[in-house]
């Protein structure tokens, strides 16, 4: 097995405390030796998961926690984000992203469909657990050699 | 982790210059003080982007009730001045197809 660090936070399920993870993300990030543009696609990406992570939390009235544990390989930034709220629907969730595509009218846009998508596109792989909670578990690689722009893919067990 | 909001009005234009951070904790404010601009009939609002220096899909979400918002009001919204990455998230997501990006000075502060 890979040697790795691990660095854990617990943040309140509340939207003011994403920015204060991305803070520590990037300071992570820069240690490990990722490029500027790696840590941009790292800050979004983890911002995406904690941000549904808090709605998730807000719509249950909930004032809930998200666990976000970082995993420092010497190759690559495994991170995940854990909500342990009750479960929410993956379906509905898997099925509602995707880019913008040109059939579609202005009207039936979804306003808030986009942040997995992002994920997607962003991290090199992408797991998505829903047995007790949320866990969404995104990795990047230090350089571009694990896996390619058409492998990604977002992978769920449930 | 703050975003500053800065409008002007006159004359059927609403100037808004945005600087800091538009994530899950500024987006709302972001909304509160947008929606208004594109609600008024035959009004040109143009966002200044030059000063976010980080967005993630709760931007995109304003950004979209926006327009739809000035379609109804036949008013038009333009985004003036994307930081590179930020401009990437649009085209990431095909939004750069719906919404008028004027990218003229991209990148100034990278």
């Amino acid at each position: 097995m890979d040697k790795f660090d691990f660095i854990e936070m617990k943040v309140p399920a509340r939207a003011e405390y994403v920015g204060v993870v991305r803070l520590s993300l990037s300071g992570i990030a820069n240690r490990l030796g990722f490029s500027y543009e790696a840590i941009e696609d790292l800050k979004v990406s983890v911002s995406e998961a904690i941000t549904n992570a808090v709605e998730h939390a807000y719509h249950d009235e909930d004032d809930g926690e998200v666990t976000v544990g970082f995993g420092v390989y010497e190759d690559r930034l495994e991170v995940m984000v854990a909500d342990h709220g009750g479960s929410f629907n993956l379906n509905k969730v898997k099925g509602g992203i995707g880019p913008y595509e040109g059939s579609e009218s202005v009207e039936n846009l979804r306003e808030g469909g986009f942040g997995l998508f992002l994920i997607d596109a962003l991290m090199d792989k992408v797991e998505i657990n829903n047995e007790s909670g949320v866990v969404v578990v995104m990795t990047k690689y230090l350089h571009e050699t694990g896996v390619g722009l058409d492998d990604d893919q977002i992978s769920t067990r449930q | 982790m703050n975003l500053n909001i800065d409008v002007t009005e006159g004359n059927g234009k609403s100037a808004m210059k945005l600087a800091g951070e538009i994530d899950a904790y500024t987006a709302p404010q972001l909304k509160e003080k947008l929606l208004p601009l594109t609600k008024i009939e035959n009004n040109q609002v143009e966002v200044d982007l030059e000063g976010v220096h980080y967005m993630d899909s709760t931007g995109l979400g304003v950004f979209i009730s926006a327009l739809k918002s000035v379609n109804e009001s036949d008013s038009k919204m333009r985004l003036i001045n994307l930081q590179n990455r930020v401009l990437r998230l649009f085209q990431i997501t095909g939004l750069d197809e719906i919404i008028t990006l004027d990218t003229a000075i991209r990148g100034g502060n990278d």
